[in-house]
């Protein structure tokens, strides 16, 4: 079954006049990593909370179409019934953490869920190693860098064992290097452990090296879902939909008019580098 | 020390061995030095847990520095009143809710000018001019809390601005802001820094940093690590690293072309293919 189907899915907030989400589509296959890339209010952060049934349950609004999440259609399920399937990460985690320790944060879901104590260590250590935070139990969430809570709120989300992990702009408040621990602990748990991840991110910068596919929304509606090299590389295209475009980007597509072709696209910085030694100084020089 | 080409060699603020401990004892700031001059446009940038917010909050009062000074416009910060700090540093707060209580944005922006002496009058022109700049005239009846965040982090920065501070300190200013929101507000301070008012952001942002600031100053635990201008900032990565911080990516490609004839004090994409194209990389 499916992590995510999404068909003709609308959505209008109660007290709005406008909808949130106008026909969005969307599937995603199991072990996919797929990022949601667009601007503020463009209805990221509504399909994020579609997918454990915090829309429609615990927010008002109309709900139209057919949204299911592993074969469960959201409007007619408890969000109870997909907290152990989906994994649900948001952009402040202060807003998520309140436990004394980092163990009891992490432990917290499954206890709830009357999982045996031996099993509960061991999901708890399993957790804390993933997002690189082993031997960190007893310290407080509050004690921590931001990049480090952020990744408390992840373990705490992942020791549910869900099958899917949807995080809404995770990163925002981190600073790079922060952000680049998270983003590498993410792609790991997706290539190492088969954990779907859908991510919501306004900034395309380093989005392209952990994302199988990237779907461009913008006014509600899903305008393009294409692997990252299709879905990135026309940066004016990028800038309409509200979305700052990758610097690698940015330089093929000024290589590009260059040469008078598209035969320039990077989706990494290593990636660029290589073409570039390669085409651009190998060859003597780009436009010659 | 490298002062902007426009600014002059007037000091509004002067830090001199600034150190400052919160409650149990962990040093946010060590023996800080910095002075900052009418009309600089600077980012400080550093990781996480640097002391950035420490360091602005000493600045406008809200925290009492633990030992050396501060001072604004040649005062000893310690003998001026709140109101006196305010009118010339403003700070917006990095969280947006630390700062936003009124029931209406319109209200939230007028709160700063009223508290600060001026007339009804002029507070409401005051109010006016940084709702217009921070685009915010749809939203002027909505209680502030009841906004997104990039929405609330527009109408605390417009709060600040409200005060026609000689700084404007903004702590994290795009953080939540769109491209749109952000390009926005850069043109805004751009043009408010043409016209002489000094821009000290702090940010996390290095593509930002590298578009806007005329000078960096990079923190790491508690100390200054670099003053520099943006080329200079983003040329040694191995400090960046050290500070928790990565060079935009066409810097770091750059860098990584180094040994082929481009400069890797490269900081934007037309600079590189210009380097590319014209025929002297080797």
């Amino acid at each position: 079954m499916r992590p995510l189907e999404l068909r003709d899915v609308a959505f209008t907030y109660t007290g709005s006049s406008n909808k949130a989400l106008d026909g969005v589509s969307l599937d995603i296959e199991k072990g996919e990593f797929v990022t949601l890339l667009g601007a503020n209010g463009s209805g990221k952060s509504t399909i994020c909370l579609l997918c454990n049934g915090l829309i429609p349950h615990a927010t008002s609004g109309r709900l139209e179409g057919s949204a299911k999440v592993f074969g469960l259609e959201v409007a007619n399920h408890t969000v109870s019934e997909f907290a152990t399937r989906v994994g649900i990460v948001f952009q402040e985690p202060e807003s998520q953490l309140f436990c004394m320790s980092v163990e009891e944060e992490v432990a917290f879901g499954p206890e709830n869920l009357a999982v045996p104590r031996e099993e509960l260590r061991e999901r708890v250590e399993w957790a804390l190693e993933l997002v690189g935070l082993k031997g960190y139990n007893a310290r407080s969430p509050f004690s921590l860098s931001g990049g480090e809570k952020q990744r408390v709120a992840i373990a705490a989300a992942l020791s549910m064992r869900p099958d899917m992990l949807v995080l809404d702009e995770p990163a925002y408040a981190l600073d790079p290097l922060g952000r680049k621990e998270l983003y590498s602990v993410l792609g790991e748990l997706r290539r190492k452990h088969g954990v779907t991840v859908l991510l919501a991110e306004r900034d395309a910068e380093d989005v392209a090296s952990f994302s199988d596919r990237v779907a461009l929304v913008s006014k509600g509606r899903i305008v393009e879902i294409a692997p990252p090299r299709s879905a990135l590389r026309d940066p004016d295209r990028l800038r309409m939909l509200g979305v700052r475009p990758p610097q690698v980007s940015e330089i093929a597509s000024r290589l590009n008019a260059r040469v008078g072709s598209q035969k320039y696209s990077f989706l990494t910085v290593e990636e660029a580098e290589e073409t570039i030694v390669r085409d651009v100084i190998g060859r003597g020089n780009a436009g010659r | 020390m490298i002062p902007s080409p426009s600014a002059s060699q007037e000091k509004i603020v002067s830090l001199r061995n600034l150190r400052f401990s919160y409650e149990g004892g962990v040093e946010a700031l060590r023996d800080l030095n910095l002075d900052i001059r009418k009309g600089e446009y600077i980012a400080i940038v550093g990781g996480n847990g640097s002391g950035k917010t420490t360091l602005a909050k000493c600045m406008n009062g809200l925290l009492r520095p633990s030992g050396g000074s501060v001072h604004v416009k040649g005062t000893d910060a310690r003998k001026m009143t709140v109101p006196e700090l305010a009118k010339v540093v403003g700070y917006a707060f990095q969280n947006p809710d630390h700062q936003l209580f009124c029931s209406t944005v319109d209200e939230e922006v007028r709160f700063g000018p009223r508290n600060l002496g001026y007339s009804e009058s002029d507070a409401a022109r005051k109010a006016e001019r940084a709702i217009e700049a921070m685009n915010l005239k749809e939203l002027r009846q909505k209680p502030p809390l009841s906004l997104r965040l990039g929405e609330r982090r527009r109408v605390s920065i417009a709060s600040v601005m409200a005060m026609d501070p000689e700084v404007l300190l903004l702590d994290e200013p795009t953080t939540g802001l769109d491209m749109e929101e952000s390009e926005m507000l850069m043109k805004k301070l751009h043009a408010l820094n043409s016209e002489g008012r000094t821009v000290v952001l702090i940010t996390h942002d290095m593509r930002l940093v590298s578009e806007h600031a005329k000078r960096v100053v990079m923190m790491s635990e508690g100390r200054i690590m670099l003053d520099s201008d943006p080329r200079g900032a983003f040329s040694d990565l191995e400090l960046l690293r050290r500070c928790k911080l990565e060079p935009p990516a066409v810097t770091r490609l750059a860098h990584a072309l180094r040994n082929k004839g481009v400069p890797y004090d490269v900081i934007s994409p037309e600079e590189l293919v210009f380097h590319l194209v014209r025929g002297e990389v080797k």
